[in-house]
């Protein structure tokens, strides 16, 4: 390959080789391979990566992982041993998946509150609901927003 | 008269930092008392509010409280640092996602710089943001504001210790603040330490109020500069400033007792090239590389009647260097020097000084630069640590069954910081619930 750099004529110098230097060199991303042939048409309309955190994760510091451990939420698509995204800054509402304390433990389940009442639901026949009265105080650590499992 | 302050300060505070992460994910010990140990499980370094009712002293000795604590149930855990340091993070983000002026001061600590205006109302503000803080992380904190960083923190002093400010406390006013200042003994002053605050007793100046009203040569006199500093700023007139970037690091030490005591060699060894692994990977975290190699080995001086010894050997690199097994061997070429046979040793640890930038280069004539391949490596391996956990990948030297380590018996889950220890949430009976 020629890497000669020409100067001048009126400068004394006729030329500068450069150096051979083994240091890592960082260029731009292409789709392509440097190739003889066309280059890729795509690389005009080069995107970032997805990151799934994005996605996943609004509010980082107020984001938790648990795991659950359970099958009393099949019904609500959370299978035993999942992990589940819990934010804690979101407002539960009447439907959210919660993690609520129940006897001094984390505990998943659906909020189901109207005027009348409320109740923390589980979504496997097998399992009762509990319901919310003013002898049992609710308290909600976090909204959980996705269950991740494998397929 | 009311200050004419530009600017306002306030100092956020997590209150029982340590022992309030250990809860967040335990409620069943919400009124519980909780105490955290210090490292090696020796004294005691946080106590939850019911574990300070049970008079349990800040930083005694944990067996001298061990009768008390087991009558009263109280949860004991060893620090679990990886934890306390995920929660700390979140804390500050959250502060300084709301605000630009902030400077974390230390692990559940912030000042907060605001300009006048910023806040028309700046206690409900603060009792917003303690809200938000408390709903997102779980970590209730106590927020004191101030025309100064020093009124702040008194300030944030009378936040938590009055129930009726309910966390959050505003000094504005010339003259409730002297009925205030009139409260706090000069030793809880922010910057007096033991020995001014012991030569202020001399004088008979108990107070902030006290020392306040003193005459500024006097106190310039027997505090130095420093003292009248505090001074100036106890009368509402700022003087130290928002550090938003800590100084740069000067030294870095790595040194912990051990679990029981070590005699052999091979164990000291394995302790020094362990402590000179993490001393080296902050080192490389903090983009610095040291110059000077300090070892030092100590046997336990509380034991008496046992025979005694302590030793160091420093040593200077002939170039700056963040390479672990670079340090590894000049370390262990110390250790080998000053270790004598026959003693209980107890602690040892490892001091890197004369720390420099790692751009930084003095050529010298005989010098031959550090192959880049060093640099690739250690890169390589803190990217490994990083992502699949500490000491994924270690020097062989650190050893593996490390008996010498310091005791954690209590140690609570990484519940933020490893995949195969996140908290539970049941999704089954709750056990009070019988099965019938």
């Amino acid at each position: 390959m020629n890497t000669r750099l020409h100067i001048k004529k009126t400068s004394s110098i006729k030329a500068i080789f450069p150096a051979g230097c083994g240091t890592a060199l960082h260029r731009p991303l292409f789709l392509s391979g440097v190739s003889a042939g066309f280059p890729s048409p795509a690389d005009d309309y080069l995107d970032r990566k997805l990151d799934l955190n994005e996605h996943l994760v609004k509010n980082p510091a107020a984001t938790f992982f648990v795991r659950v451990a359970g099958d009393s939420m099949l019904g609500a698509g959370i299978n035993d041993n999942d992990i589940l995204i819990v934010d804690r800054s979101l407002e539960p509402c009447n439907g959210s998946i919660v993690i609520a304390v129940v006897n001094g433990e984390l505990t998943v389940k659906r909020l189901i509150k109207n005027k009348a009442s409320c109740r923390l639901a589980a979504e496997n026949p097998d399992y009762p609901d509990l319901e919310i009265d003013e002898e049992t105080p609710l308290e909600i650590w976090g909204v959980a927003i996705y269950a991740i499992h494998s397929l | 008269m009311p200050f004419t302050a530009s600017e306002m300060f306030g100092l956020m505070d997590c209150n029982n930092f340590y022992a309030s992460c250990e809860r967040l994910f335990r409620p069943d010990l919400t009124n519980r008392p909780v105490v955290v140990l210090s490292n090696n499980d020796g004294c005691i370094i946080a106590r939850s509010n019911e574990a300070k009712a049970l008079g349990i002293g800040m930083g005694t000795p944990y067996f001298k409280q061990e009768l008390l604590i087991r009558k009263h149930d109280v949860a004991v855990f060893s620090s679990n640092y990886p934890l306390y340091g995920d929660i700390s993070q979140r804390v500050m983000d959250i502060l300084m996602q709301l605000e630009p002026d902030v400077e974390v001061y230390s692990i559940d600590e912030a000042f907060i710089r605001l300009p006048t205006g910023r806040h028309r109302d700046l206690e409900s503000w603060g009792r917003s943001l303690k809200t938000t803080v408390q709903k997102h992380t779980g970590i209730p904190v106590s927020i004191g504001f101030g025309p100064t960083k020093t009124l702040a923190k008194i300030a944030n002093r009378f936040a938590k210790k009055n129930p009726s400010a309910a966390g959050i406390f505003v000094i504005t006013e010339q003259q409730p603040v002297d009925r205030l200042l009139a409260a706090v003994p000069v030793g809880d002053i922010w910057g007096i330490g033991r020995r001014h605050a012991a030569r202020l007793k001399k004088h008979s100046i108990h107070t902030a109020l006290e020392l306040k009203n003193c005459a500024d040569t006097w106190i310039r006199k027997q505090l130095t500069v420093t003292g009248l500093r505090t001074a100036m700023e106890l009368r509402g007139i700022p003087c130290i400033s928002l550090e938003k970037t800590g100084p740069a690091k000067k030294s870095i030490c790595t040194s912990r007792s051990f679990g029981q005591p070590v005699y052999t060699l091979g164990d000291l060894q394995e302790a020094v090239a362990t402590y000179t692994t993490q001393a080296a990977c902050k080192l490389r975290h903090e983009g610095l590389r040291t110059t000077i190699v300090d070892v030092f080995i100590r046997t336990n001086s509380f034991k008496k009647d046992a025979p005694q010894y302590c030793n160091r050997r420093i040593f200077t690199l002939p170039a700056p260097s963040s390479h672990t097994a670079t340090l590894i061997k000049v370390a262990l070429t110390s250790l080998n020097a000053i270790y004598r046979p026959g003693y209980r040793y107890q602690k040892a640890g490892v001091l890197l000084n004369g720390l420099v930038p790692e751009n930084y280069e003095q050529l010298r004539l005989f010098h031959t630069p550090a192959p880049c391949n060093e640099a690739s490596l250690m890169k390589a391996v803190d990217e490994i640590n990083r992502r699949w956990g500490r000491d994924t990948i270690q020097p062989a030297a650190a050893g593996l069954a490390k008996e010498w380590h310091f005791r954690q018996m209590k140690k609570s889950p990484a519940y933020t910081t490893r995949w195969s220890e996140l908290p539970i949430a049941k999704a089954s009976f709750p056990e009070s619930f019988s099965m019938a």
